[in-house]
């Protein structure tokens, strides 16, 4: 009796603490919403409106209109995309090789990685700039996606090592003893096993890529190949901010990735737990 | 017999060239653009580095660290960073784990109310910042009019603009920001616990506290450890929310270190000053990580 009284006030402080949480998360973001489709008169009208009656959308048809917003969300996606392709690619075969050899170098190429997530990466912006400028990838997508790439190398290997190591060694060998070359092992035996991992991992890097702002603003000032972040900074810079615009491009460069993330939670978790906590 | 001799040797560089192939296309470009670019970055702190000045630079001894050193708004940056990194911290990893013990356990919605809480952690911290910005606004935010609706405060507060709100608000923002994090990492692992040992506490009619103390705890304590000592320096080194709530303002009143040598690059082009404050950083953090290693290893081997 006292045990069922202490569980279902147990219960009910877990619904409490859980709702009162959930609303601090969600609030922020309904906001935005909410800002982003009044009218531009109402957004400063008091008092404010929680559930406004009037819903408009000329704040996401301004952004367009004074902006080139498509070509910016073109350009982010290509960068993301392309990067996070290429990081793929680059962790899976490196990741493969330090999770089964053991070989000279293995440890120290494992430290190096982990080191690159300790060091602030601010104090590489300026030779950064110059390699860059000399290499005439200002101004280009490709510098982003260059950077984006190498940066995201490391910590994608650490987490593609923790997965590989949880498939067992037997599964390719048994089909090199049949006659599979190594490589050819890797992609059509253990690549089809590890699809969660690898989703993980590519949509990690997607993510970082599509959210990453300084790197972008020091390397892109031309309107042509801005990326998201760099244009929503420079709504700031160059004018008094015009809150209705920019709650609207906020929601609009939010979409894709809590898309992804709402879709892909549990492998994200996973991969992270792995390849992080463990690795 | 000849032909199996005469293979092995063959098979054996194979598997170096594969190796070697394999970890190429990752290990060249990481010298490459983050090793090198790091260490250059080292070698401009003792340079008069500074885009105003790109045809006389030269070495100037430690001259960028005394300019740094002497900044007069050091001592307010360095006492900001410790406020900003360990008030954020503590408040992210209490939160974290408070919502991890609540959601180990599977029950009707789970899902739901996970992909919900966790969405923050898929946004930039740019846009986290001019979020907030946006709700703490002094005239028109939505922050002061609940609270002026609820009658806590009597007139509007202007969190960004007042020195003494300031870092409240943009430390706010790191917590909804951050506590994601914890929440997923400390569940992961509460997950992987065997339930014998829940069993086992059970028998000893262990209560609620005590399994917490004496089962959950120490079966994640790697976890704490780890997840901790990585949040400690990602916060650090994370200018975003900052730079877009406030910008280091108002009087220097929310500047950290990792903002204030962003300000040098991008509004001073003082590249030689910013690496300065960059290696002063890195020994920061090399100071404690030494410091917490040393301290785990000796908490560890007090309690195993």
């Amino acid at each position: 009796m006292k045990n069922k009284v202490v569980s279902r006030l147990g219960t009910g402080s877990k619904v409490i603490v859980l709702g009162v949480w959930l609303l601090f998360m969600i609030f922020p973001l309904y906001w935005m919403i909410i800002t982003s489709l009044k009218p531009k008169n109402e957004i400063f009208k008091f008092p404010l409106e929680y559930f406004p009656k009037h819903l408009s959308f000329e704040n996401y048809a301004n952004i367009f209109k004074i902006s080139k917003f498509h070509v910016y969300i073109g350009n982010s996606l290509l960068v993301s995309l392309l990067s996070a392709l290429i990081v793929l690619v680059v962790a899976i075969l490196s990741s493969y090789v330090l999770a089964r050899f053991t070989f000279r170098g293995n440890k120290q190429v494992m430290t190096g990685f982990f080191l690159t997530q300790m060091i602030p990466m601010f104090i590489g912006f300026g030779p950064l700039y110059s390699m860059m400028s000399s290499m005439g990838l200002l101004n280009k997508q490709g510098a982003l996606v260059l950077i984006y790439s190498v940066l995201l190398i490391p910590f994608c290997t650490l987490m593609l090592k923790g997965f590989f190591q949880r498939i067992p060694a037997s599964l390719e060998e048994a089909a090199m003893i049949d006659g599979c070359s190594r490589l050819s092992a890797l992609f059509r035996i253990i690549l089809p096993v590890m699809k969660p991992g690898i989703s993980a991992t590519f949509i990690f890097a997607f993510v970082q890529n599509w959210n990453e702002l300084f790197l972008s603003i020091m390397f892109i000032d031309r309107e042509e190949a801005k990326t998201i972040p760099v244009a929503m900074n420079s709504f700031i810079t160059k004018f008094d901010i015009d809150w209705g615009s920019m709650s609207a491009a906020t929601v609009l460069s939010i979409i894709p990735t809590v898309i992804l993330f709402a879709l892909c939670q549990r492998l994200i978790v996973q991969g992270l737990t792995d390849g992080a906590v463990k690795g | 017999m000849n032909d199996t001799q005469a293979r092995k040797p063959r098979r054996l560089s194979s598997t170096a060239i594969f190796i070697f192939f394999c970890l190429v296309p990752a290990l060249i470009p990481v010298l490459l653009f983050t090793y090198y670019p790091i260490f250059k970055g080292i070698v401009m702190a003792f340079q008069n580095y500074s885009l105003f000045n790109l045809n006389d630079i030269r070495f100037i001894g430690f001259d960028n660290f005394r300019t740094v050193l002497q900044d007069p708004s050091l001592p307010t940056i360095l006492k900001n960073t410790a406020s900003w990194v360990f008030i954020s911290l503590i408040l992210q990893f209490g939160i974290g784990f408070l919502l991890a013990l609540l959601l180990y356990k599977k029950f009707p919605g789970r899902g739901v109310y996970q992909g919900l809480i966790f969405y923050s952690w898929a946004m930039s911290g740019f846009l986290i910042g001019i979020i907030w910005r946006w709700m703490f606004n002094g005239q028109i935010g939505v922050i002061n009019d609940l609270l002026l609706k609820w009658g806590l405060i009597s007139e509007r507060i202007g969190f960004l603009s007042d020195p003494k709100w300031a870092m409240i608000s943009v430390i706010t923002a790191n917590v909804w920001y951050g506590v994601a994090f914890f929440a997923i990492m400390l569940m992961a692992a509460m997950q992987s616990i065997p339930e014998e040992l829940f069993e086992a506490a059970d028998m000893d009619g262990a209560g609620w506290f005590k399994k917490l103390f004496h089962v959950i705890v120490p079966y994640i304590l790697p976890t704490i450890i780890t997840t901790s000592a990585l949040r400690v320096i990602w916060i650090f080194n994370f200018p975003d929310i900052i730079y877009a709530m406030t910008n280091g303002g108002p009087a220097n009143s929310t500047h950290i270190l990792s903002t204030f040598m962003l300000d040098k690059i991008v509004f001073n082009g003082d590249y030689g000053l910013a690496s300065a404050i960059g290696v002063i950083a890195i020994i920061l953090l090399l100071l404690y990580t030494m410091f917490y290693l040393f301290a785990t290893r000796a908490s560890k081997a007090g309690d195993f």
